[in-house]
Order: structure tokens, then C-alpha cells, then sequence
């Protein structure tokens, strides 16, 4: 692991009618770790999410990935750079095969998709490599399920398979474990572990075991700023952490 | 899900191709004989329909845009194909060409082009909004259209084009001939429907369906969805011009009651009779629809309520629409 800074911000804020959600925030995310980016309900992690993926503009801040400045690009160009992010409430294509799912991630990889007058037969390239990501997150049997009638931490499964179809250099993972059970938890979590080599992370998670666990930095946002930040035993130690946390410094 | 499971992929993509081609060869086949039992005046203008029917559906089926201004791009594109069958003259601004009546074929041509280019304009004002708020810009503009071609001077307002020649395709194929012209519109339907299918089963197609399904993560992924809708929009409009062109040359005038409202509620209304989302839907609403239009016409104004009824019994009974539920009970793929 190097100490060089893949996605840095600056002073990133954004403010909605008479709210900031996200005031003031400096990031440092280092080239091939996990990053965690925690706090309670409200703190402003999605909405920094948002921001680094440009889903939302910035009021105000600097965001600089791999030492371009990409402040003010689109969500599409900002993807195309190597960038790319799950979402909180799981995003597959629902009426795809788990299979589609995946190859229309593949496809990226011919540019632009613009020729309808082609059959998509010259799709069927990329189903050996679909096939092989659905293999490697445990989806093989899966593949020519359509996506909403897959159990839900399948789909996780799944939303990871597309995002690793892009080859990201770095993944924005916004709470990848969201309503999971332990089972499901432990196996995707062994993913994430799995598939960060080479790579960098940055999540958003509620669940403190798998962010003590899975982590090498940890980032806490309470009230749209930086409350803290450092390694998990640093950061639990932190009483102000403790008291953004459980509500009192005896937790 | 075990059988699907052990069920390879290809062999799905054979099957789900199985059954379009079965399906495509019956009503092809059906359709050539037609003629023989069904007055070929109500078949071509059901074609025509059809054809408006299944371009609409690439928009609302495949990428999940609902539009409620289709009827601009079938009413402009037969004034224009009317208007240059009829006198060619094109007189916009400083330009001043006058080719005389053009081949039908070409004519047609001109009508898809208005209708592309009507297309990219509304396209791109429209596709910055979403959901509801997209609908209403292209009802608005629509109605726009409405106006333009109720003042300018070449649609002749209320009174349309009239008479317009059908004159002989490619200078040989005398298209007055009613069966010839029945076969010339049965041509132009195939390839419209065929050139449909095709963009539904591209790399294109399986993006806008991405679209469809969900567009943050389209996006996510790197896709300038706004590009892919303005172009599925632009195909869909010009696919309708083919469809508004074709008829004017068919019925022989061009009047505004292509370009009204009514008319982009009734594409909605075919499409959803038929199946929405199914290749072989669109066309099997707009037949239902304009046959009632024909055969009840001897009750009036009660067509309207008898067309609202059956809508109504549509959206709360059967919602996958007639072909959509038939492949849904059967297990096909239509």
C-alpha cells in the first residue's frame, strides 16, 4: 500500500434550500485500501457519495481523482474514468438475466453503443467473461435467472459482478451490506476482501464489525463534517466518536 | 429455477427466437392472403396504424418513455409526403424549389425525414425531464405542432390536403392499383416492424433496456443515457413518419385529424390492448382499434365510450394487454 491519494477532496459542501449536508468535508482515500466512510443516520455519507460520483453538484470544494480535478464532470464521464459506484437500495437491471446484467457492463468495453441496425449477437463475446464474474461472486447457477426474482443478497452479489465488469480501479460501495442477514453478510464482506486487491474502496457501512474487519481507514461524519479519522482502533477510541455514536461516552 | 438453472442461456435465446419467427410467419402469411377476405382499404390503414403503434411501443416497451405527442410526427410526416406527392413545391424563407408531384417512395421519404428532424428538436427539449414531466412536454409540443399545421399555408388548414396522387413507386409500380398498393404497404409495415425488432435485439437495444430498468446505474456505469433516449426517440419518431407518410398515400389526404391529441391517445390506447412491451402487441391493438373504428362506426359518438370502456377493462383486468397475456398464460415469448 502507498500513502498516494487516489480520490482526494477539498472543502467538499453541499448545501440544499437552507441545509448543509455535507459542510467543509477533506478526503484522502490512498491508492489500494479500504476505506470506510461511517457515522449516524444523516451524517451526510450518501450524499458525499453523491458528490464524488457527481450524482449531486457541489456547492462548494474541490474534488481531485487520480490528480484530475473532476468537479465538474458528468456522472458518465466520471464512470468512464474508472470510477464507479453501487448504490444503497440494490441496482440491478430487475427484468435482465443476471447474465444481461452483467454483459451490458461488459459492453462498455466496445465504447458507445449506438448500432442498432447490428444483431446483438456480437454480444455473445462477452458471456464467457459474464460467465466468469457471476463465478467468482458465487452466481453461476444463477446466470439466466432474471435479476428480481434473485434472493436479495444475491443481488448484491450481482451489483458487484457489473461493477467488477468495468474493471474499476476504484469502487464506491454504498452500504453494501444493507438489510442483509450474517450469512449473507460474511459472504459478501469475503468478497469485497477479495476483489479489493488492486483496487481501491471506499464504503459507506452501518454495520461496525464488517468496517473494523474489512478497513484499513476510517472516515466519521457526523452533521455533514469530519469527526474523525484514522484506523478502527484509533477512531473507537475516539470519545467523540463514542458520543456521535451511542449518544454518551460510557458506551 | 433449477430447470432455468440447467437450461443453458443459448438454448433460451433459441427458443424466445423460435417462437418470434413462428409468430412473425403467421401474421405474415396471414397478412398476404388478407386481401382476399378483408376489404385492403381497412387492411392498409390498419398497417399504418400498426406501424404507429409498434414504433410507440419502442419508446414507452423498451426504454420506458411515455409519450403523449406521438401524433405530431404521423400528422407531419403526411402532410409533408401529402404536400410533395401532390405539388412538390418547397417554399421555406428564401428558398424557392418547386419539383413538381414526386415519386410517392420519395415523397415518403421527405414525410420520415420531417418527422426525424421534428424528432431531434422535440427529442432534445423533451428527454431533459422525466416521468410525468416528460409526458407533458411532449403533449405540449404536440399541440404546437397542432397549430403550425392548422395556420400554415400548405397544410390548408381545416380543409387538409386532398387528393393527393398515388402515383408509381420508383417511377414503375403503379400504386393506383388497389392490390398493388395493398403489397407496397404490406412491404413498407414488414420493414418497419422488422427494422423494430432489430433495434430492440442490438447492443443498442439491450443498453435502452438497461435504461428502462434502471438509469442511475445505466449512468453508473458509464452510459450518457440522455444519448441513447434522444436517439431511441429520434428512431421512434422517424419510424412514425414512415407509418403518417405511408398513409397519406394510402388514404390519399393528409387532414389534421392525424396530428390531434385524440390521435396520441389512441396509439396509447392500441398499445396497451395489444401489449405493451411485446413485439406482436402494438400491431393486434391497433387492428382491434381501428376495426371498431370501421364496424361500430354505425353507433356514433358511442365508439369513443365503448373505446374508453375497454380501456378502462384493459389497465384493470388485464394489464400485460391481449398478446401479453396469451404469452404470459403460454409461456411464449412475443
Amino acid at each position: 500500500m502507498s500513502d498516494e491519494c487516489v480520490l482526494e477532496t477539498e472543502g467538499l459542501t453541499k448545501e440544499f434550500a437552507g441545509f448543509t449536508a455535507v459542510k467543509d468535508v477533506s478526503l484522502r482515500v490512498r491508492r489500494g485500501s479500504i476505506h470506510a466512510l461511517i457515522g449516524p443516520n444523516g451524517a451526510g455519507k450518501t450524499t458525499c457519495f453523491n458528490l464524488l460520483t457527481k450524482f449531486l453538484e457541489p456547492t462548494g470544494g474541490k474534488i481531485t481523482y487520480k490528480g484530475r480535478d473532476i468537479t465538474s464532470m458528468k456522472p458518465a464521464d466520471v464512470a468512464r474514468l474508472g470510477l464507479i459506484r453501487s448504490f444503497q437500495i440494490s441496482a440491478v437491471f430487475p427484468h435482465l438475466t443476471a447474465l444481461e446484467n452483467v454483459r451490458v457492463a461488459l459492453q462498455r468495453d466496445r465504447g458507445n453503443s449506438f448500432d442498432f441496425w447490428r444483431s446483438k449477437k456480437v454480444l455473445d463475446v462477452y458471456n464467457d467473461r459474464a460467465r466468469a464474474l457471476l463465478d467468482d461472486v458465487g452466481l453461476s447457477e444463477y446466470a439466466d435467472t432474471v435479476a428480481v426474482e434473485m434472493p436479495y443478497g444475491r443481488k448484491r452479489a450481482l451489483e458487484i459482478a457489473t461493477t467488477l465488469a468495468l474493471d474499476p480501479e476504484m469502487m464506491l460501495l454504498d452500504e453494501p451490506m444493507a438489510g442483509m442477514g450474517h450469512e449473507d453478510i460474511d459472504k459478501i464482506a469475503a468478497l469485497i476482501k477479495r476483489v479489493s486487491a488492486n483496487r481501491t474502496i471506499l464504503m459507506v457501512e452501518h454495520n461496525l464489525n464488517v468496517v473494523a474487519n474489512l478497513s484499513d481507514r476510517i472516515t466519521v461524519l457526523t452533521r455533514g463534517q469530519v469527526l474523525a479519522e484514522g484506523d478502527y482502533a484509533t477512531v473507537s477510541k475516539n470519545p467523540e466518536v463514542r458520543q456521535a455514536y451511542m449518544g454518551a461516552g460510557d458506551a | 429455477m433449477t430447470a432455468q438453472a440447467i437450461t443453458s442461456s443459448a438454448a433460451i435465446d433459441a427458443a424466445k427466437r423460435r417462437d418470434e419467427m413462428i409468430a412473425f410467419a403467421v401474421m405474415a402469411l396471414f397478412l398476404l392472403v388478407a386481401p382476399a377476405i378483408i376489404y385492403p382499404f381497412f387492411l392498409m390503414q390498419a398497417l399504418c396504424f400498426a406501424l404507429f403503434a409498434c414504433a410507440f411501443n419502442l419508446l414507452i416497451g423498451y426504454v420506458g418513455l411515455l409519450s403523449f405527442g406521438h401524433a405530431m410526427f404521423l400528422g407531419l410526416a403526411g402532410y409533408v409526403s401529402a404536400h410533395m406527392a401532390k405539388t412538390g413545391a418547397v417554399d421555406i424563407g428564401p428558398l424557392h424549389l418547386h419539383f413538381g408531384p414526386v415519386d410517392p417512395v420519395l415523397a415518403i421519404v421527405c414525410g420520415v425525414a420531417a418527422s426525424a428532424v421534428l424528432g431531434v428538436i422535440t427529442g432534445a427539449l423533451a428527454i431533459r425531464r422525466q416521468g410525468i414531466y416528460f409526458a407533458m412536454i411532449t403533449l405540449a409540443l404536440s399541440q404546437m405542432i397542432y397549430f403550425f399545421c392548422l395556420q400554415a399555408p400548405f397544410t390548408h388548414g381545416e380543409d387538409g390536403i386532398q387528393g393527393v396522387p398515388q402515383g408509381k413507386a420508383f417511377g414503375l409500380i403503379d400504386l393506383s392499383h388497389q392490390t398493388t398498393m395493398y403489397y407496397f404497404v404490406l412491404a413498407v409495415f414488414l420493414a418497419g416492424f422488422l427494422m423494430i425488432h432489430r433495434i430492440i435485439n442490438s447492443p443498442f437495444g439491450d443498453v435502452l433496456k438497461s435504461i428502462r430498468e434502471n438509469e442511475p446505474r445505466a449512468i453508473s456505469l458509464g452510459y450518457k443515457t440522455d444519448q441513447y433516449k434522444l436517439a431511441a426517440f429520434v428512431l421512434s419518431a422517424a419510424l412514425v413518419g414512415l407509418a403518417g407518410a405511408t398513409k397519406s398515400i394510402v388514404a390519399q389526404n393528409a387532414s389534421l385529424t392525424d396530428v390531434e391529441n385524440a390521435m396520441s391517445g389512441q396509439v396509447i390506447l392500441m398499445t396497451l390492448v395489444g401489449g405493451l412491451g411485446t413485439f406482436f402487441g402494438p400491431v393486434v391493438g391497433a387492428f382491434i382499434i381501428i376495426a371498431m373504428q370501421n364496424y361500430l362506426a354505425g353507433f356514433g359518438q358511442w365508439v369513443t365510450v365503448i373505446q374508453g370502456a375497454i380501456f378502462v377493462a384493459c389497465v384493470l383486468a388485464f394489464r400485460r394487454g391481449i398478446i401479453g397475456e396469451i404469452a404470459h398464460r403460454l409461456g411464449l415469448s412475443l
